[in-house]
């Protein structure tokens, strides 16, 4: 596999690719200091680091969209400046972003005529869009709607649409972060051809097993400046962490479960049309949370999680007839808003931290009236007459920002001005406090550094072993194994059977993430990614 | 030097509280710089303007008489604006405060006693209320927006008040003219400065300035609906409820504009008459944003908006300019207002000069 790339090492080839002191600073950040960057033809580089290590930037430097404060590129050994994407593109760079960037209303073809240069012929373009998905082995038909495609399809368009372009240099921001682990052997499947075929790859991300699978080398990113370069196949996860986050990787300590409590929190035949024409429709959804357990749902983004948590949390409450689908220690509450769940022992914290989970604007004292204004034994009550008792507010967002090891410049710094692990452990914080009997968490370390990561999962653990019942919705299968004492998946509006961790393994859940599950969607029609499933596990 | 506009990484407080001074600045300048079109010396004009209407008592009290409509209207409707509840509506909540006030007045017009003054106030706020809780029903019902309902229901005051004076309240012994009766003493707000207009309506905007901060800053419902106002989202996710704000934005705004239009019925004017106010309810729009919504700031605003309506009164008077000219200066603070506001969420920038690094052709690269 890496033959090519070897010969070619030895050879008198330029790099690709080289970066030498690239340097970027934003009015309130440096996101690149000095960065030294090199990529051989046919080569697999990584770039790892932790979210805001400056990785997204330089990928940004490179494609043309941002451009550097100081250093220079050379592309196959010639200094070149690329101001825009479109150079980049004639260049012969592509990138496929973490978030895609298609029309939902339009087709497969029409999608990628528009980012091809050239004659606008459809069925000429379908032709070629046929061949490269045959050669690569990224199934696609050109002649699909966007919106009616998985998010793995919708992946493999927008490849589809760099290869088009015979790319001599690939960038790939976080992948994997979309694919079931079936659907990853796949990509990988098709980066080592055209690796082999010549094209380098930038392979951006933060998952250290991949990267020692994949890739021939690895640049280290830590706060903006380049920490190491060495062969990640040499490396141990653990190594590779520590260069990322200069410490060793934290781990959670997990302790089995003590006996399941009483029934908390039940979805009982929860259905709901979606409001969003592209939106997921949830479809008899059965699930029981206990006190003093952990149930996690996985699943790939886009499968009725957010359609879920509405539901949930109480954001979109049900007509007052459906108010059995959801209970809550036995009372009906889905027709409830928010405010009147968390009467009742419920707590949620949501996946955007600004602009739901916390005011960007205000301070975090007024951050934490926002759910916690009920009143806590310790401060007391928040509110008196409906007129707001700050001392009470500004203590109860001190003890947050001190139990939960919050670093800001006070509680009357502005939500918006910490980074995001922080505001989310002020977050966790925030609702843990108010002492909830139901806590439902989605996405609890979503673009959180690791050791936040570590400490957020900690404190739903010891929230678990106090007798609270949690639910956490997360793409990370890594982080539910890590943390649940059962799991289930939802895809396609449809939840599966709910499992003890200890009895499945990655492999069932990344099948089930794909449909195929007794009563999934992928039992009937098989989508793309289930027929793929379906393959890789025979 | 090309400029570019490019973010804050922060807003500016700086500017925040700049950016109505600046627009001041810019709206006097533009006042200096039109005047010799206008065949006039500009200092003359300033003089007219901005000097003469307040150089004695009488003139003070008269910007007295006119900011504390504005600030009592601005204060209420500040309160639906910072949740993002559009009350556009307060010219015709104004008219219906002093329809419901002015009718109380008119029903005791024979009677005396001290009741008669809360009695038209509360009718006043209430008819205000009354008024705004037609665009709140149907938002809250219908999803209708409040800023079409509520601007529309002022066309319908006004014919509503027109058809009043000029039919069943119209003064019998009044000469066939267009006006109610003329209040009784008991029914006209006391004068609190001798010898000018200057009545007790100020106070009450006054009060209403400092229960506007208390609301905003200290009360829990206040809270909610800046939180709604900064971010829906996280007021959806803490469970407030929405149409409790717009109920509450729509009728906190007409019961201070309710109040405003008696307090004009009931103090300078002393009847009802066809028209009843100078466009207070738009031009405390313009009050409520300049003075940052902010219950302070507000004061000063309307201060500010009062001397711009005696300046083209005097205008006219003394230079014989057309009666427009204050709705001119209006909208040019407003356009400046909202000019200068950019800049506090934009800065301008220097570009900077392209290096010297060699710019390779990309074919040829490619290649």
């Amino acid at each position: 596999m890496a033959g090519q790339y070897q010969a070619r090492l030895a050879g008198e080839h330029p790099p690709r690719i080289e970066l030498r002191d690239i340097t970027k600073i934003y009015p309130a950040v440096v996101a690149n200091e000095g960065i030294d960057l090199s990529v051989m033809p046919g080569e697999i580089h990584a770039v790892l680091g932790e979210n805001g290590a400056g990785k997204s930037t330089l990928m940004k430097i490179i494609y043309g969209v941002t451009r550097a404060d100081r250093g220079s590129v050379h592309w196959n050994g010639r200094q070149v400046r690329i101001s825009s994407p479109a150079q980049a593109r004639a260049l012969g760079i592509g990138m496929v972003f973490q978030h895609f960037s298609l029309f939902e209303t339009l087709s497969v073809v029409e999608n990628i005529a528009l980012a091809v240069a050239g004659d606008f012929n459809l069925s000429a373009l379908s032709e070629r869009i046929r061949e490269v998905s045959e050669r690569y082995g990224l199934p696609v038909d050109p002649r699909r709607l966007v919106h009616s495609l998985s998010v793995g399809e919708r992946q493999r368009v927008e490849i589809v649409r760099c290869l088009l372009q015979d790319p001599q240099l690939l960038i790939m921001d976080e992948p994997t972060s979309v694919l079931t682990p079936q659907a990853v052997r796949k990509l990988f499947v098709t980066l080592r051809q055209l690796a082999d075929e010549g094209c380098s790859v930038l392979y951006i991300s933060h998952k250290l097993e991949e990267i020692r699978e994949l890739c021939h080398h690895a640049t280290v990113m830590r706060g903006g400046r380049v920490t190491g370069e060495t062969d990640p196949t040499q490396e141990t996860a653990s190594s590779l962490a520590r260069m990322m986050i200069g410490r060793e990787l934290p781990v959670c300590e997990h302790p089995p479960g003590s006996a399941r409590g009483e029934l908390r929190l039940q979805i009982a035949g929860l259905s709901r049309r979606s409001d969003d024409p592209f939106g997921t429709h949830l479809q008899d959804l059965q699930l029981e949370v206990h006190a003093g357990e952990i149930v996690g749902i996985a699943g790939i983004s886009g499968n009725g999680q957010r359609e879920l948590l509405a539901a949930l949390s109480g954001e979109a409450p049900l007509p007052a007839e459906q108010a059995d689908a959801l209970r809550l220690d036995g009372r009906g509450v889905a027709h409830l808003d928010a405010g009147a769940r968390r009467d009742l022992g419920q707590a949620f914290v949501p996946e955007e931290r600004l602009g739901r989970g916390a005011v960007p604007a205000m301070s975090l004292a007024e951050n934490a009236l926002l759910t916690a204004h009920r009143g806590t034994a310790e401060e007391g009550a928040m509110l008196r007459h409906g007129l707001i008792r700050d001392a009470a507010v500004r203590g109860y967002a001190q003890r947050c920002v001190d139990e939960f090891d919050v670093r800001c410049g006070g509680v009357e710094a502005a939500a918006k001005s910490l980074s995001g692990g922080n505001l989310q452990k002020f977050i966790v914080g925030r609702e843990i406090l108010q002492k909830p009997q139901v806590l439902i968490v989605s996405q609890p370390t979503w673009g959180v550094d690791v050791g936040a990561a570590a400490a957020i999962r900690q404190a739903l653990i010891d929230l678990r072993d106090e007798g609270v019942a949690l639910l956490v919705i997360s793409e990370e299968l890594e982080e539910l194994f890590e943390i649940c004492d059962r799991i289930a998946v939802i895809a396609s509006g449809r939840l599966s059977p709910c499992k003890p961790a200890a009895e499945t393994d990655m492999q069932e859940v990344g099948l089930w993430m794909s449909g195929l599950f007794p009563g999934g969607s992928g039992e009937q029609a098989d989508t793309d990614i289930g027929a793929e499933g379906v393959g890789d596990a025979a | 030097m090309p400029l570019k506009i490019e973010a804050r990484p922060q807003p500016s407080q700086l500017m925040a509280y700049l950016s109505p001074l600046i627009a001041v600045g810019l709206t006097l300048f533009t006042g200096l710089l039109v005047s010799p079109l206008l065949g006039l010396n500009p200092l003359d004009g300033f003089h007219a303007f901005f000097i003469a209407p307040i150089d004695d008592l009488y003139g003070l009290g008269e910007l007295g008489v006119k900011a504390a409509p504005l600030m009592l209207i601005a204060v209420g409707l500040a309160i639906g604006f910072r949740a993002n509840v559009w009350n556009i509506g307060a010219e015709g909540q104004l008219t219906l405060g002093a329809i419901c006030g002015g009718g109380v007045a008119l029903y005791f017009y024979e009677a005396e006693g001290w009741h008669i003054l809360p009695l038209m106030v509360l009718a006043g706020a209430l008819g205000g209320m009354l008024w705004a809780s037609i665009p709140a029903l149907l938002r809250t019902r219908f999803n209708t927006n409040e800023i079409l309902v509520s601007l529309m229901l002022n066309y319908v005051a006004l014919l509503l008040l027109s058809y009043l004076v000029h039919g069943p309240w119209r003064d019998p012994d009044g000469f066939n003219f267009p006006e109610s009766r003329l209040f009784s003493d008991s029914a006209l707000l006391p004068v609190i400065l001798e010898d000018s207009r200057l009545h007790i309506g100020l106070l009450l905007a006054l009060v209403a300035v400092a229960l506007g901060w208390i609301f905003v800053r200290k009360s829990f419902i206040g809270y909610q609906m800046r939180v709604a106002g900064l971010a829906g989202d996280a007021a959806l996710y803490a469970g407030f409820n929405r149409r409790r704000m717009v109920w509450m934005g729509l009728l906190i705004g007409g019961g201070a504009a309710g109040i405003a239009g008696l307090c004009e019925v009931a103090g300078p004017i002393g009847q009802l008459l066809p028209s009843v106010s100078p466009g207070y309810g738009y031009a405390a729009i313009i009050v409520a944003f300049v003075g940052r919504l902010h219950p302070l700031g507000i004061l000063f605003a309307s201060l500010l908006m009062s001397l711009l309506y005696l300046g083209g009164e005097s205008a006219q008077m003394e230079l014989g300019l057309p009666s427009a000219i204050t709705g001119v200066f209006q909208g040019v603070l407003l356009f400046y207002l909202l000019a200068a506001d950019l800049f506090i969420n934009f800065r301008l920038r220097r570009k900077r000069q392209p290096t010297t690094a060699a710019t390779a052709n990309p074919q040829e690269a490619a290649s």
